[in-house]
């Protein structure tokens, strides 16, 4: 029991350290520093609103689109964040591991909480551009922690896949990158999910909601934004279809524990 | 030292896949599933420990020795839990601490209060033992004016310094060390064996790897040899060492062929013999050798070097810095000459390293290791060299 306290406080100390210095790593010598944080979501949420609400009008039906637009693209980005960074991760880290033996899922976890400010961040602009809009905000905003809960444990049970594979199999970063361009385009960011059902098929729209990410986004536009948005139980009629998705995210979840946990042992030989 | 076991090591054997056999990409993957020479993979593994089984007990200061690439430092790591045994079992009681590197984490692109910080998780500080302890750190050092600054401005001397006063406050039972540890200047090799010294006072058990045979003789209670993976000797520090120096002069033995690599010059006069010994009772170490000339040789310069089993050199000269007249030669001549090097070595192994110039800078006969001889010395110290020193009273008394 007490073996047990001491390697759980060794994780939490180095835990703590691995995140701060990647935060200070992370924009030394810039001079705007933390700022860009905040800018980049910004940039690209002007280019895309102006790409597809003012040139290709794909969101006319939407209410508060450039909101909805840019909530879209935070929550994605920290999805992309969390697996890319992680993906050379351990490899990266491999100095260390081949010197000293430390629990090495915290290299993982470290670089899925610094995603996590980056997103609480983000948030702020977010909660600045809904009040400027005035959303409707819904009683079910109570479920947000919940669902922004959900993200994290896919996203680093993504991580966890990711970069134990990595070690083996060098390929996995180029494969990870091609798959998060296509996925970028088949999760329903851009564009709004109605535009799929009126415009290719209700069955593809279907398919596209079983995506985890797809579930989440949609599901926090749901409780912050507008209640217009065509979530997971809208398209299946049942609120029981939601299963579906957290299964998946469970399952992953539980099979990378697994396969990293087995791996791990074996890093400080691989990498 | 108590009886009490803190390491067991149970018939631990460890195997490698060499890196040529690896799978590392998907593509290697894939096709080495359609080959039907995978059998040749397993000839490809390199067993690095076989069958390796000792007990080591609180207190005691256990030194491992071994020849570059005999497997002690594969035994240290799986003894930091940094590498899993292929079979066999280690159990270790107690918080064990491994100094394989100095600084490790360090990162250049932080100050160096951060990396005290990022350091110290490491080893287990949380940020408040470090705000705690952080001025003494710092003094130890010596860098109180430079903490602000990142650490890739720092000289490589200046990491180390910070490196080891981290190091030292490490909380442990049993600490790895490894033989990096003791390399450095004069000053921080003092430094360390300080140390060690206290530590070995307070109890901590000390897991040691180390080429330094004077190290293992002052510290080790107890040694294990590992020669080709597998245990060749366990013992006192005595034994073990006296069998480690054993296998230099077993297995390198001395080459005498004049096309050895070690050997080279145009031969135009060569070394026939050359003999290195110690006298003890006149405190000299005799070089004798015998030349033969090919052709005529106008000014022949004969110089020697001596070097220690680590490759330090230690001392060396030549026929023309002694501003010594050793005349022409003629084609067809041999002469035997000898040095006289009075004996200021320590315990140990060293080499003799000769050569014959001529015309200032043309190479007749260079011979790198032409002999080697063995110094047996009552007297130890840790340096390179021990000499006879004088001590005594100035004045009856200090007025």
């Amino acid at each position: 029991m007490q073996k047990l306290f001491q390697r759980y406080r060794y994780s939490v100390i180095l835990l703590k350290q691995l995140v701060i210095t990647d935060f200070k790593l992370r924009y030394q010598g810039s001079v705007l520093g933390y700022l860009w944080s905040l800018l980049r979501p910004l940039a690209l949420f002007v280019i895309l609103y102006f790409v597809f609400a003012k040139f290709l009008r794909v969101g006319e039906a939407v209410p508060y689109y450039p909101v909805y637009l840019l909530l879209g693209i935070v929550l994605w980005n920290y999805y992309l964040e969390v697996t890319s960074n992680s993906v050379a991760s351990i490899v990266g880290r491999g100095d260390l591991i081949r010197k000293i033996n430390f629990p090495k899922y915290v290299i993982v976890l470290a670089g899925s909480f610094s995603a996590l400010i980056n997103l609480f961040l983000n948030f702020i602009i977010i909660i600045i551009f809904m009040l400027l809009t005035g959303t409707d905000i819904s009683s079910g905003v109570v479920w947000l922690p919940l669902l922004i809960l959900e993200m994290f444990i896919f996203a680093l049970a993504t991580a966890f896949l990711l970069s134990a594979l990595f070690v083996r199999f060098r390929d996995i970063s180029y494969i990870w990158e091609v798959l998060m361009q296509g996925a970028f385009y088949a999760t329903p960011i851009l564009y709004p999910l109605s535009y799929v059902i009126n415009n290719v098929s209700p069955m593809i729209a279907k398919i596209l909601m079983l995506n985890p990410m797809a579930q989440i986004i949609q599901d926090i536009r749901e409780v912050i934004i507008t209640d217009k948005t065509i979530t997971m139980s809208d398209l299946y009629g049942s609120n029981y279809s939601r299963i579906i998705p957290l299964a998946i995210v469970l399952f992953l979840a539980l099979f990378s524990t697994y396969y990293f946990r087995k791996r791990s042992k074996y890093f400080a030989e691989e990498v | 030292m108590s009886e009490e076991i803190v390491i067991k090591v149970n018939n631990v054997s460890k195997d490698f896949i060499l890196p040529h056999a690896q799978k590392n990409t998907l593509k290697s993957y894939f096709t080495s599933t359609f080959d039907f020479s995978t059998k040749k993979h397993k000839k490809n593994m390199h067993h690095a420990l076989k069958n390796i089984s000792f007990e080591i007990k609180k207190g005691e200061f256990f030194g491992i020795v071994g020849r570059n690439g005999s497997g002690k430092s594969t035994l240290l790591k799986i003894l930091a839990g940094i590498y899993q045994p292929s079979n066999g079992s280690v159990d270790v009681k107690g918080r064990l601490v491994p100094f394989i590197e100095l600084g490790v984490g360090f990162n250049p692109e932080l100050t160096g209060r951060e990396n005290v910080y990022l350091n110290g998780a490491l080893l287990n500080f949380s940020k408040e033992e470090i705000d705690k302890m952080y001025d003494e750190i710092v003094k130890f050092a010596e860098l109180e004016k430079f903490m602000d600054q990142k650490l890739k401005n720092y000289s490589s001397g200046m990491q180390v310094r910070l490196a080891f006063s981290m190091a030292i406050r490490a909380q442990a039972d049993i600490l790895l060390v490894d033989e990096v540890l003791a390399v450095g200047d004069a000053d921080f090799q003092r430094k360390c064996y300080e140390y060690f010294r206290k530590i070995k006072g307070d109890g901590t058990t000390v897991v040691f790897v180390t080429h330094d045979m004077s190290a293992v003789r002052k510290y080790c209670d107890k040694v294990l040899l590992i020669e080709d993976s597998n245990m060749a000797k366990i013992g006192n520090a005595d034994t073990v060492a006296k069998a480690y120096l054993q296998l230099f002069t077993n297995t390198e033995e001395i080459t005498n062929s004049i096309e050895s690599k070690k050997r080279w010059g145009d031969k135009k006069i060569t070394y026939k013999k050359v003999n290195a010994k110690p006298d003890y009772d006149k405190k000299i170490i005799r070089i004798s050798f015998e030349i033969e000339a090919y052709t005529d040789v106008l000014d022949p310069n004969y110089g020697f070097k001596i070097s220690n089993d680590m490759g330090q050199s230690i001392l060396g000269t030549n026929t023309e810095i002694e501003e010594i007249k050793v005349g022409p030669l003629q084609k067809g001549d041999k002469l035997l000459f000898k040095w006289d090097v009075p004996n200021i070595f320590n315990e140990g192994k060293y080499y003799v390293e000769v050569a014959i110039l001529y015309n200032s800078t043309k190479v007749s006969d260079w011979w790198e290791e032409a002999d080697a001889f063995h110094i047996r010395n009552h007297k130890k110290t840790p340096y390179i060299v021990n000499p006879e020193v004088v001590f005594s009273k100035l004045h009856e008394k200090v007025i």
